[in-house]
């Protein structure tokens, strides 16, 4: 529980005292576990050294306890933290774009969650970050709604808006109707029968490569000769027994069931009870996670637009994912995209349907589902040339050692052999290829193995760049991008021609390229001027 | 562009290939066998890099443009793979002008314009320093004119 000091400076849960121990004795487990052998073969003092270290960390993180207080102004979200180096961080409320509450099985056992705010940077410097480790879940709740449905909460009490949250704190449920008085609509829940989507997103395989290191570090270190296990040489003996093709055909097959089943587990760890909601502050909050639960709130003023994800294997089975393009949000890595995630794997139709509710402020016909204009003939070209050129270099460089000395022939005649899916791919990735400015949103798709289609407001375009490689300006192509302040801070429009790219710009920022245009004279498709332009008395060649 | 930036971008390209062919030289004194196949390998090195230094600041130079206008900052750059960049003044988030050793040898300065996305930086190289600091100048007190968080 927090106790208000001076000017409303509150503390963390004190509980997190008692998890503190827990988890440095979680993370330092290696190295103890390393030295329960060293110290019974080694003997010395050394491992009471070592004991030593990870007691003087226990101590280090529990005073981070005493040092670490945060506040919430009318204005600002203050934290203040650091022992020897103290240090302030301060974030004008206005730019608190998103909250994070997550909380892991250690702080769901204690009743806690982690706080994170995100702010409008786009860059991630270490130190900088306003994270909050860890406040119980009824703070955390409480926060959650001060910081982003402040409008609300502003016009009922805002001196007395940091002593609110200890008193909404004995009802946790309450907490988000107390603050705000306002409402929340579902927009979609985790339906069972998307668990079926889970084998087709391959999050398992970085379980297999993990388990697939775990082992290799143990034969290696610790000295264990795996084909002397017993189940280890059974198989293997088995599988010698068997013909090659069958050989490899069984491993493949177990593969693909582990592969398939440690996804699924995945996609419920990851997405059990997901459910998201828009609230009447103005805010899109999704809750999900089996053990370790995560709830982020996005500001919807600071929703830039949404991408439909559709990686090849959840496209052959019609799965799609939503990922939000918000400002403060950068889209990461892993399953929940750093937390971006608007929706987990689930059938295209549902996941068009959220993504198009997301976009409400868009009228007909709606970005997520308006019909795209496909590239030309120059861009089909291309993408054959392209996908058959690396080919043709991955052949060269396995013909020209079976030519020159003794390598086998069957990599260079595999690789001709596969030349007919590199074709296809290259058909597919022109398929994909496709844009439209939709209802004041840029909307691009593109891609064969992650199938991207983004809708991006043309509000929220900060510039635009065109790139054209040798080859594309010979083919009359540019790759037009769009940068924004959100998401993956920039979309790209592939391989489009100059005059259409050139169009595209000037209908998503009006009057933005005009100085720098002239009339195309005839059919020159160079239609940027390249003289000093009489506005600008700098501009010179 | 300043005509000085014709000569910087030959210098830097120059220097950037000596590196390469004084690593290749240092590698055929000291370790022996194939003598052949490495003086190959240096005159490949001597005529790519001869050739990238006289075409690559030529080319550049004739792509190379910049302009502002009231309400954007527009810039082409580049040369085997040329790019256009435009952001709007009321974008801009900080105004960079820096001189690197070479830069300064040529008494050269670029100015960096960047803005709230981390792929929309706008440089603008090879500049002499007055027109830079005229830049700056002038893009500082746009920037300044227009309000909002520019995101």
């Amino acid at each position: 529980m927090s106790v208000p000091e001076e000017a409303g400076w509150r503390r963390l849960s004190a509980r997190m005292l008692v998890i503190h121990p827990f988890q440095e004795v979680v993370r330092a487990a290696p190295a103890l576990i390393g030295l329960l052998f060293a110290g019974s073969s080694g003997g010395g003092g050394g491992h009471l050294w070592s004991l030593g270290a990870v007691a003087v960390v226990v101590l280090l993180g529990m005073l981070r306890w005493f040092t670490t207080t945060y506040r919430v102004t009318p204005e600002h979200v203050q934290v203040r933290k650091g022992l020897l180096h103290r240090k302030v961080v301060t974030v004008p409320r206005d730019r608190v774009r998103t909250v994070d509450v997550t909380s892991n099985i250690l702080h769901r056992v204690f009743g806690l969650a982690r706080v994170e705010v995100g702010t409008g940077r786009s860059d991630r410097k270490r130190g900088g970050e306003l994270r909050l480790d860890a406040l119980t879940a009824a703070e955390a709740a409480g926060l959650r709604v001060e910081l982003l449905h402040r409008r609300d909460a502003g016009a009922t009490a805002s001196p007395v808006l940091s002593s609110a949250s200890p008193g909404a704190a004995e009802f946790p449920g309450a907490a988000a109707a107390v603050g705000t008085g306002g409402e929340e609509t579902e927009l979609a829940v985790l339906r069972p029968s998307w668990i079926a989507f889970g084998p087709f997103t391959l999050s398992g395989l970085v379980a297999v490569g993990v388990i697939a290191g775990f082992v290799s570090r143990l034969a290696s270190e610790g000295n264990v000769d795996l084909r002397k296990l017993g189940p280890v040489r059974h198989s293997w003996d088995w599988l010698g027994a068997q013909s090659p093709a069958l050989a490899v055909a069984t491993v493949v097959v177990v593969l693909a069931l582990f592969v398939g089943l440690a996804s699924t587990i995945g996609y419920l760890l990851a997405f059990w009870g997901f459910r998201l909601t828009r609230h009447t502050g103005g805010t899109l909050h999704v809750t999900r996670g089996l053990v370790t639960t995560r709830a982020t709130t996005i500001e919807e003023r600071r929703m830039r637009g949404v991408e439909l994800s559709e990686p090849l294997l959840l496209r052959a089975v019609r799965g799609a994912r939503v990922i939000a393009i918000t400002t403060g949000l950068r889209v990461g890595q892993g399953a929940q995209r750093g937390g971006s995630m608007l929706l987990p794997p689930a059938p295209r139709a549902a996941a068009e349907a959220v993504a198009r509710t997301v976009l409400r402020g868009a009228p007909e016909p709606s970005p997520v589902t308006a019909p795209l204009r496909s590239h030309g003939r120059a861009a089909l070209r291309r993408r054959f040339t392209r996908a058959l050129g690396v080919h043709a270099l991955i052949v060269a460089i396995f013909f020209i050692p079976w030519e020159w000395s003794d390598l086998a022939a069957w990599p260079w005649l595999t690789a001709v052999a596969v030349l007919p899916l590199t074709a296809v791919i290259a058909a597919d990735r022109y398929r994909g290829l496709g844009h439209a400015i939709a209802s004041g949103h840029l909307v691009s798709r593109w891609g064969s193995l992650v199938r991207r289609r983004v809708a991006l407001e043309c509000d929220g375009v900060i510039g635009w760049t065109v790139e054209r490689s040798f080859f594309q300006r010979r083919a009359g192509l540019v790759t037009l991008t769009a940068t924004t302040a959100a998401g993956r801070q920039g979309y790209a429009v592939q391989d489009v021609e100059l005059p259409e790219a050139l169009r595209l710009a000037t209908q998503g920022s009006p009057g933005l390229l005009d100085p720098f245009l002239v009339p195309a004279p005839g059919t020159a498709p160079g239609a940027v001027s390249a003289g000093p332009a009489p506005a600008a008395p700098l501009g010179q060649g | 562009m300043s005509r000085a930036a014709i000569r910087y971008w030959a210098t830097r390209a120059a220097v950037g290939w000596l590196i390469i062919l004084a690593a290749q030289i240092a590698w055929m004194s000291m370790a022996d066998g194939d003598r052949p196949l490495r003086i190959a390998g240096i005159v490949a090195t001597v005529v790519l890099g001869a050739a990238h230094a006289t075409i690559m600041p030529q080319w550049r130079y004739r792509v190379h443009r910049w302009e502002i206008s009231p309400a954007a900052v527009y810039t082409q750059s580049g040369w085997f793979k040329q790019e256009w960049r435009i952001a709007p003044i009321s974008r801009i988030q900080t105004v960079d002008s820096q001189r690197g050793p070479l830069e300064q040898l040529f008494r050269l300065a670029n100015v960096t314009v960047t803005t709230a996305s981390a792929a929309g930086p706008i440089k603008v190289e090879g500049l002499d320093r007055d027109t830079a600091r005229h830049l700056v100048g002038e893009l500082t007190a746009s920037a300044q004119a227009t309000a909002g968080d520019a995101t």
